[in-house]
């Protein structure tokens, strides 16, 4: 295929900003499912003792997977919103149309939320690391 | 410059268009009826639900009251103790595993082109998604707030 039609601005669509959102959602929905599925194990624990379920869930309680964290609902969050832009492009007549400047609301929401959500999420690393 | 690339139709079949596959295929050979369409409407319905389903729970699990810092077994027996939580994350662990399935389902048929690799991966991924779907449905369920240890 020739890539001329559009030049230096990529081909139909690859390259461009519908094709990194379609990575993205893929990515981020691969890393949700393998989350999940330990998520599910690690609650089951409940199931055993309190004892063995506080043990493991205070495993969790350190810095490094309070930052893996912030990760996880930053992936659940742009996979969220990048779905409904999704579902906007497939029902919405004019969704396809504007599916580029839906990705940037979807980018700008997804900006404005975790920076909203960090103090609140890390308030423990915070106090761990720079004692505020 | 320009590229030679083969294109073949996705394995996971195209949402409204497997009857028009079917027919080209001719008599005995592929017949997934409107499977694709179902499993691509499914996507858009259940992922609906999951943004309010799944943002909900991880705003009150790591946003508020201190974040993931409260959680333990108390937290989780206090949660349960209402229908409405037992509810909600029931709908979340069912819509979720599902969803998730039917997406990796697609990106093995997408990057497998081995018949057997994509069988096998599949086998597996089912495997795991029904015992994960049925442990935490029995965990739910069977929750005992007063367990010893």
């Amino acid at each position: 295929m020739a890539s001329g039609a559009q030049g230096a601005k990529g081909t139909l669509y690859r390259g461009r900003e519908g094709m990194w959102s379609w990575v993205a959602q893929r990515v981020t929905g691969v890393l949700l499912f393998f989350f999940l599925f330990a998520h599910v194990l690690d609650t089951a624990l409940v199931r055993v003792s309190p004892h063995t379920y506080n043990q493991v869930i205070g495993t969790y309680k350190n810095p490094v997977v309070n930052l893996l964290e912030v990760g996880l609902v930053g992936a659940v969050m742009f996979h969220a919103f990048n779905g409904l832009r999704i579902i906007a492009i497939d029902f919405w007549s004019k969704g396809p149309k504007y599916q580029r400047q839906l990705l940037w609301v979807v980018v700008g929401l997804w900006a404005v939320l975790m920076l909203g959500f960090l103090e609140p999420m890390m308030q423990h690393t915070f106090h761990e690391w720079f004692g505020w | 410059m320009s590229t030679h690339v083969s294109l073949e139709p996705p394995r996971t079949g195209n949402p409204g268009r497997s009857q028009r596959y079917r027919s080209r295929k001719g008599p005995g050979k592929v017949t997934r009826g409107n499977f694709e369409l179902y499993s691509w409407l499914f996507m858009r319905a259940s992922g609906v639900l999951l943004v309010f389903l799944v943002l909900g729970h991880l705003f009150i699990m790591m946003v508020t009251d201190g974040g993931v810092e409260k959680i333990g077994f108390a937290f989780v027996a206090g949660r349960w103790a209402s229908p409405w939580w037992q509810f909600w994350d029931l709908m979340q662990l069912w819509l979720a595993m599902i969803h998730g399935t039917n997406g990796m389902r697609t990106v093995i048929n997408d990057y497998a082109d081995k018949d057997r690799t994509r069988a096998i991966l599949k086998g597996l991924l089912y495997t795991a998604a029904v015992l994960t779907v049925a442990l935490g449905t029995l965990v739910i369920f069977t929750f005992d707030p007063s367990i010893k240890g």
